[in-house]
């Protein structure tokens, strides 16, 4: 074990943590905002992905693909604010569980109409195509790091949006008291839609980034939401600091547990049994990393009032 | 008093409405549909476990299925033992498998009590959306592990090549097997009955609307919330390890997390907090299922509108538009 | 689609039956009922619609007919969930009474509902799954395999690797039965050395731990197991990272289903498939050629399968009908139809004899699709067969 790969798979922890983050910023914006629990959120994710693959494919441009994969991601979730989630705001969270579930439901079937059943093809573009060397050998690919280097750039922005921000304040103050930031003028509705739409384009950022990696099909968002789910227990729901921390920690935990847990069950157990009870232990390390921190924290690492 | 006698007229009809269909299906020789009925008895089972944690005690589980998977595999496992002629366990004790349902039942009872009694120990830490996200994300892990680990066919399943049997009984027969799942229904909500009106229902009603208030009266709340959890996970439990014999198999399928919305759906269509109200969400969902997946592939699509619509437009589901809001939510 | 052709079974029905006075020749003129079970809906769905298109393509180019007998084709989908795939399957033989079952992709539905299915004395010839226990222990004579045994794609793949000379082979496949089965297939022929070997979760997307671990082996060349969209997704990663390593798999992880996703991430992949595109025999062009035509896509592995499956029942339909389940059977046995592989034979356990070929990933006016490189089995038969006591 070389620390060449060590570095490479703490670069690749890393990586996973920041998609993780950009699922779950909006999840938890939606949450601490507007008190709002969305199972949709993994559909927002798949929408930008698809219109993405479908736009860089009709006009052989990604860039263009990105900019409306962003844009109809905010925009299916400005509608669907205005049309489902607003109606939820004052339910119970049985209610909008119920709520969103039928809309992954429907955006499933949506897209398996649209964009045809077969996955669609989106690659990387040329311009992030190619891997750097890394220190002590080996290589690392360039749109990883490019990855990495969008999580931190949005993470910066959504600090400073939040802090230095006339909507950022009202995002604040909307958070602490609902009733008061009506009382002070602001259009709430407005905001709702404005801080859902946000969250529905971070969404539709990491279906584009990850589609582009991986494979752009219906059922896409699914295994992402519950990862992100798991985020932001541990960080706190409503904490984007939260969020942000355990992002990181989750995509940590995970690939590492992945790269490293059979060669060390090996040490104990035949190769075989190792590799196989390696990966059963990988894949259940995060809901144990959750259960610990729950079990110390049950509010999360950065608890919120809510 | 009179939605109070409307409430009883509507679960008596619920209640007679399952054997009726049977019996019809029956006599009309078409067994599919007997055991399609059977599937809603069990299905509805399933949901009168998750009300009693949901409707009564303010739990939103999102991993029930959890529970009834492992009650599917815990009557899986103790018939396949049989059938192989082997022990489940050889140590601390032997206990040899057993293709007999009561036999199963328990098991499938003492398997999920425990796993609720620990998953619901962590969980009750939290509350709200908290408690939402993290029985959900136990469920998944339970689901993972069951892929995994290959003893029990990991994602492959297990097959039941027999259906157990019932002292007394000839269970392969489909309207005997009909009969012992309704019967079980029955119990379950009788169950649920007897607890919603004791004073244990009584102090779980108030840890689900105000644990400081039950707090003051000197009653901890956790002990509460965690005991109906528990209970309402072995009925879930007793559901799975008849859909197992209904459908002569196991998969880890059972447990994945569109299965524990599905159980929550069969509660919310039906009415949160009312008792029969998981056999009317039940059997509204495997109607839609079935008749609208004969019409068309796009089914999800139009039970994704359908649900909402009951969501946003019927809120109490179907028994709150029968007889008005439930007393308990 | 069904419902068209049940209205046109059900007016027929009714004219033989207000011609005819004798209701047993009208028993006679019953169309034979074929239940499909696939996935059209959800993940893998992609799978499931070639199998249907490929099995429709050959009953509706014989106006509605196999074997000149009519035909009622239900179809439903399963979700790619193994409970209600049997619960089709209860409605389909109780309430439907079909002769016949055909069309699962999966593995753990097929093994869901086919045990029980045959014990019903129904017909169930698939045009995917085969997993092992079907082929050996729980072997019936009443379900037909026509497409292959799961192992033998790995086989064919382990043989390849001989053949390529490689001597140093990295494993990657999901932590599941099909996985695992996928891993002793290959190994049950490979000669060379395993420079590693990892198992990852079911769905997973993200490879690049798994990437990082090959890059630190010795590995002269990878063989992946990742179905479907996992697939894909390290397909894609793999390029990326630019480890120079010939890739190969079985033919399902570079189906035609899978390759336009993949793009040129795919190109000069070599796999294992005992079906390609290019196979040269009159049989398979007039396929090729008929389903392009009818659906403007290349076919898939699968709905080639699927379309050899319409054709065995086809021709045992010619011989025999399904109520004499005996002579049905014999006639199933023979198989005497013109398979798109060519060669075509069934062994003792119902499992194919069939030849199988590298294949290499390439494109062609702008399309990705497979070419064969080499034969590398001819007339192959599973492991299992010893098993079976048929």
């Amino acid at each position: 074990m070389s620390a060449a790969l060590i570095i490479e798979q703490v670069l690749n922890g890393f990586q996973l943590g920041v998609m993780l983050f950009l699922m779950a910023a909006g999840l938890t914006l939606a949450f601490g905002v507007m008190g709002l629990i969305n199972l949709a959120h993994g559909s927002l994710y798949m929408t930008g992905a698809f219109v993405c693959a479908w736009v860089a494919n009709a006009t052989g441009s990604f860039w263009t693909g990105l900019a409306l994969g962003l844009l109809a991601s905010a925009a299916a979730g400005a509608i669907i604010e205005i049309l489902v989630m607003r109606r939820l705001y004052d339910r119970d969270h049985l209610d909008q569980v119920l709520a969103t579930f039928s809309l992954i439901l429907i955006f499933a079937e949506g897209a398996h109409w649209l964009f045809g059943s077969r996955p669609l093809y989106l690659n990387i573009p040329d311009l992030l195509d190619g891997a750097i060397a890394l220190p002590g050998g080996g290589g690392y690919p360039v749109y990883r790091l490019a990855v990495i280097g969008v999580g931190l750039v949005v993470a910066i922005g959504l600090f400073l949006l939040i802090t230095r921000t006339r909507l950022g304040m009202r995002i604040r103050a909307g958070e602490s008291d609902r009733e008061m930031i009506g009382a002070l003028g602001v259009n709430i509705r407005t905001l709702y839609t404005l801080v859902f739409a946000l969250g529905a384009m971070l969404a539709g950022l990491a279906g584009v980034l990850v589609g582009a990696s991986q494979s752009v099909q219906v059922g896409m968002g699914e295994p992402v939401l519950i990862l992100a789910f798991v985020v932001i227990v541990i960080g706190g729901i409503g904490s984007i600091k939260g969020a942000l921390v355990a992002s990181v920690l989750v995509g940590l935990v995970d690939t590492l547990g992945r790269a490293f847990a059979p060669s060390l069950l090996a040490l104990a157990l035949p190769v075989q049994a190792a590799a196989s009870v390696g990966a059963s232990v990988a894949s259940i390390l995060i809901y144990l990393l959750m259960a610990v921190v729950l079990a110390f924290r049950p509010q999360g690492l950065f608890p919120t009032h809510g | 008093m009179a939605k109070h006698r409307a409430e009883l007229l509507v679960n008596l009809v619920i209640a007679l409405a399952l054997p009726a269909a049977a019996l019809t299906a029956w006599a009309l020789g078409e067994s599919f549909y007997v055991s399609l009925v059977s599937r809603v008895a069990i299905l509805a089972l399933a949901g009168v476990g998750l009300n009693l944690a949901l409707g009564y005690g303010g739990m939103v589980s999102f991993g029930h299925a959890a529970f009834f998977g492992l009650g599917a595999y815990a009557a899986g496992i103790f018939a396949f033992h049989a059938f192989d002629g082997t022990p489940v366990i050889s140590w601390p004790i032997q206990i040899m498998g057993a293709a007999s349902m009561p036999v199963g039942w328990l098991a499938a009872i003492v398997v999920a009590g425990l796993a609720a009694l620990a998953i619901g120990a962590i969980s009750l830490r939290t509350s709200g959306v908290y408690f939402i996200m993290i029985t959900l994300a136990f469920a998944q892990m339970l689901y993972y592990l069951a892929v995994s680990i290959p003893t029990y066919g990991g994602a492959d399943g297990l097959i039941l090549y027999l259906r157990s049997g019932f002292p007394g009984l000839d269970s392969s027969d489909d309207l005997t097997f009909f009969a012992l799942c309704y019967a079980l229904l029955m119990l379950a909500i009788f169950i649920t009955w007897r607890i919603a009106g004791s004073r244990f229902g009584m102090a779980l009603r108030g840890a689900s609307r105000n644990e400081e208030r039950l707090a003051a009266v000197g009653i901890s709340p956790y002990p509460i919330k965690l005991v109906a959890f528990c209970i309402s996970a072995m009925i879930t439990a007793v559901a799975g390890a008849l859909f197992a014999e209904l459908v002569g198999f196991v998969s880890p399928t059972l447990m994945a997390w569109k299965m524990s919305g599905e159980i929550l759906i069969f509660v919310i269509l039906g009415g949160v907090g009312r008792l029969y109200a998981p056999i009317i969400g039940a059997a509204i969902f495997i109607l839609l299922e079935t008749l609208i997946g004969g019409i068309t592939d796009r089914w999800q699509f139009v039970l994704g509108l359908v649900l909402l619509g009951v969501v946003l437009f019927a809120r109490g589901g179907v028994m709150g538009a029968l007889t008005g809001r439930a007393r308990h939510v | 689609m069904h419902f068209t052709k049940r209205l046109i079974g059900l007016m027929t029905g009714s004219v033989l039956l207000a011609g005819m006075a004798a209701s047993a020749a009208q028993a006679q003129d019953d169309p034979v009922k074929i239940g499909m079970i696939t996935t059209l809906s959800g993940g893998g769905s992609s799978l499931g619609i070639d199998i249907r298109d490929g099995f429709m393509l050959a009953v509706n180019a014989n106006d509605g007919k196999l074997g000149g007998k009519d035909v009622d084709v239900l179809i439903e989908d399963d979700s790619r969930r193994p409970d209600k795939a049997n619960q089709i399957a209860d409605k389909f033989i109780q309430r439907d009474e079909v002769d016949i079952l055909t069309g699962i992709v999966w593995s753990n539905l097929a093994l869901a509902v086919v045990p029980k299915a045959v014990r019903d004395g129904v017909f169930y010839v698939s045009p995917n799954a085969g997993p092992s226990e079907l082929a050996g222990r729980m072997c019936h004579e009443n379900y037909f395999n026509v497409a292959y045994q799961n192992d033998n794609q790995h086989e064919a793949m382990g043989e390849g690797f001989n053949a390529e000379g490689f001597e140093s082979a990295f494993l990657l496949a999901p932590n599941y039965p099909a996985g695992r089965d996928a891993i002793a297939g290959f190994k049950r022929f490979y000669e060379g050395e395993i420079a590693g070997e990892i198992f990852t979760q079911l769905g997973q997307q993200d490879y690049a731990a798994e990437i990082a671990a090959i890059r630190a082996s010795d590995a002269d060349s990878v063989f992946i197991f990742l179905p479907g969209g996992m697939g894909i997704a390290f397909v894609k990663q793999y390029d990326q990272a630019q480890l120079g390593l010939p890739l190969r798999g079985p033919g399902f992880s570079f189906s035609q289903d899978v390759l336009p996703a993949m793009g040129e991430a795919a190109l000069g992949a070599r796999n294992a498939a005992q079906w390609s595109p290019d196979l040269d025999n009159p049989a398979n062009q007039e396929f090729v050629a008929a389903f392009e035509q009818a659906y403007g896509r290349l076919p898939s592995v699968y709905a080639s399968q699927a379309y050899d499956a319409a054709h065995l029942i086809g021709s045992a339909l010619e011989q025999a009908s399904p109520d004499d389940a005996d002579a049905f059977r014999a006639a199933l046995e023979e198989a005497d139809f013109d398979s798109v592989r060519g060669d075509f034979e069934f062994g003792s356990n119902h499992h194919p004899i069939q030849d199988f070929y590298l294949r290499e990933v390439v494109e062609v006016d702008g399309v990705y699709t497979n070419r064969i490189d080499r034969k590398v089995f001819d007339d192959h038969q599973d492991a299992y067969v010893d098993e079976c006591s048929m």
